[in-house]
């Protein structure tokens, strides 16, 4: 877990580092100008992609951007993708803070755009997948929940992710939509941390990020919301303003846009636009 | 050397004087005395204390075990038990998920016998605490159980004291200062514990939702009342550590 409380201290030591060797800052430059030379020397691809691209996703796309970084990779074998996943909201705060971003991926628009309001963003955000909800069970279903009417007794113990969370917000329109109250037992940090605990066996039912459920497709199982009481949110993405590789945070979003990066998103469990 | 004293100082400090530069002042009072917040504070407390009084009640034998007693595989035993010190903390709440929760090792004895599912309730948030602040009382105890020499336990024992009245007569009294501070350690450890927690015995408010957790979670869409809440913990745990700081030095000090 990152928090953008670091920034300030690793920028002071950094500080510090600085302030204790006058020649400690060159090395980082001359690697660059190293890499220029290189993009010379290779003819025709003057957009030849390099260096390190820093994407700050949402942890509902874990598994499919973890999967998309592969195949980027495959086309631009001199970039590589570092990521940083946590809850969207989490993400905004450390960029606003500072942290070095080149692309955001939010799972919701709301985070997306408190960013671009800060004018955090440097390009129109795009959205990239849709995701629905489900209700994730043990595997195989034992307990044979088919709704989320099933879900309202104290003989389960069901868990959700907290409001601040955007599955925690879905999950709340859900269940206000079906007409359902429940008194869960946890309202947990993220979808994932729900998963944790009904693969574990400590929770019976939860609700969460449809492509979460498929991510934990051979641990758990998954009980379909019907689409009329079901919410859709986007995956917004877009270059950070300040991004250091602009060149590589656009190629990234490009490759997830294009053919191949939504066939990864829909393995995944999302629906693509 | 004095130069990078201060430049640890500063080190220490700034990132305290950064949530005071942030704090939003004409608001704090109003955060607060937020029900919520009034309540993790309140869990925070009792869970911390729970916490801290176990730690000294199994803490204590267990320093005296590793301190005193000679038998293979102590540094081993040493390891373990001081292992959740340097375990990720969300790593050590899912290992306890796999042994205390309702489908773990023991757990599931506790659930299929007694019905109980430990997780999602208040001695979960102990058990989590206990688990990862206990380390600092069984090191700093231990440590001073090495420095005093056995050999008054052994006088005490031949003028015809019995083990208990030794123990609590002869060998308390020297490691006094160090049981204080290791209590206030693993208390400081566990009023701040997040990760273990969260993961162990989840988030419910006036249940499991410690402070820390409602700093954390405040922080996503209220960054406001998070530095509020988070400097309220500075300054509880501050005033403990100067306070007690003072009495267990006077007391290291002189020892009687």
């Amino acid at each position: 877990m990152r928090r953008p409380e670091l920034t300030p201290i690793i920028a002071m030591l950094a500080l510090a580092a600085c302030a204790a060797c006058t020649t400690g800052t060159t090395g980082t430059n001359e690697a660059d100008v190293a890499d220029d030379a290189d993009v010379a020397d290779h003819t025709g691809q003057p957009d030849r992609i390099t260096g390190e691209i820093v994407v700050f996703a949402a942890s509902s796309l874990t598994e499919a951007f973890t999967a998309m970084a592969e195949s980027f990779r495959a086309e631009h074998p001199d970039a590589e993708v570092v990521f940083n996943f946590a809850s969207s909201s989490d993400l905004v705060g450390q960029i606003d803070e500072g942290a070095p971003a080149d692309v955001f991926a939010a799972a919701a628009d709301e985070p997306m755009t408190r960013l671009t309001t800060a004018g955090f963003t440097a390009t129109d955000p795009v959205v990239i997948a849709r995701n629905t909800l489900a209700i994730i069970v043990a595997e195989g279903n034992p307990l044979g929940i088919t709704t989320l009417a099933d879900l309202a007794t104290d003989d389960l113990v069901v868990i959700v992710c907290a409001i601040e969370a955007p599955c925690g917000q879905g999950a709340a329109q859900v269940l206000d939509k079906a007409g359902v109250t429940l008194t869960p037992r946890s309202y947990e940090q993220n979808a994932k941390s729900v998963v944790t605990k009904v693969t574990a066996g400590e929770a019976d039912a939860g609700i969460v990020f449809a492509s979460d459920v498929r991510a934990a497709a051979n641990a758990a199982s998954g009980v379909t919301i019907p689409a009329e009481v079901n919410v859709t949110n986007n995956y917004p993405i877009a270059v950070t303003s300040s991004a250091r590789n602009s060149a590589g945070a656009r190629a990234f979003i490009d490759f997830v846009l294009s053919a191949a990066g939504r066939a990864i998103l829909t393995e995944y469990g999302l629906l693509t636009p | 050397m004095l130069a990078l004293a201060a430049l640890t100082v500063v080190f220490f400090a700034l990132p305290l004087v950064g949530l005071l530069w942030r704090a939003p002042w004409s608001r704090a009072a109003q955060y607060l005395t937020d029900d919520d917040a009034l309540q993790a504070l309140r869990l925070s407390l009792v869970c911390s204390l729970w916490a801290t009084l176990l730690s000294v009640l199994f803490g204590v034998p267990l320093a005296w075990l590793l301190a005193r007693v000679q038998f293979p595989g102590r540094s081993l035993v040493r390891s373990l038990c001081t292992l959740s010190m340097v375990l990720p903390p969300v790593v050590g709440g899912v290992a306890l998920l796999f042994a205390l929760g309702r489908k773990g090792i023991v757990g599931q004895w506790l659930y299929r016998w007694f019905d109980y599912q430990l997780p999602f309730t208040t001695a979960a948030v102990v058990v989590a605490q206990t688990f990862v602040a206990m380390p600092f009382l069984v090191i700093t105890v231990e440590a001073a159980l090495r420095q005093t020499d056995d050999a008054t336990d052994d006088a005490a024992r031949t003028l015809g004291a019995g083990p208990w009245y030794t123990f609590r007569r002869v060998t308390l009294p020297e490691i006094r200062p160090a049981l204080i501070a290791g209590a206030v350690l693993s208390w400081a450890r566990a009023l701040g514990e997040f990760g273990a927690t969260i993961t162990f015995a989840g988030n419910f408010p006036g249940t499991t939702q410690t402070m820390p957790l409602a700093v954390y979670l405040a922080r996503e869409t209220n960054p406001e009342q998070s530095i509020v809440l988070a400097l309220l913990m500075i300054v509880i745990s501050f005033s403990v550590l100067v306070a007690l700081r003072d009495r267990w030095f006077t007391t290291a000090g002189r020892q009687r």
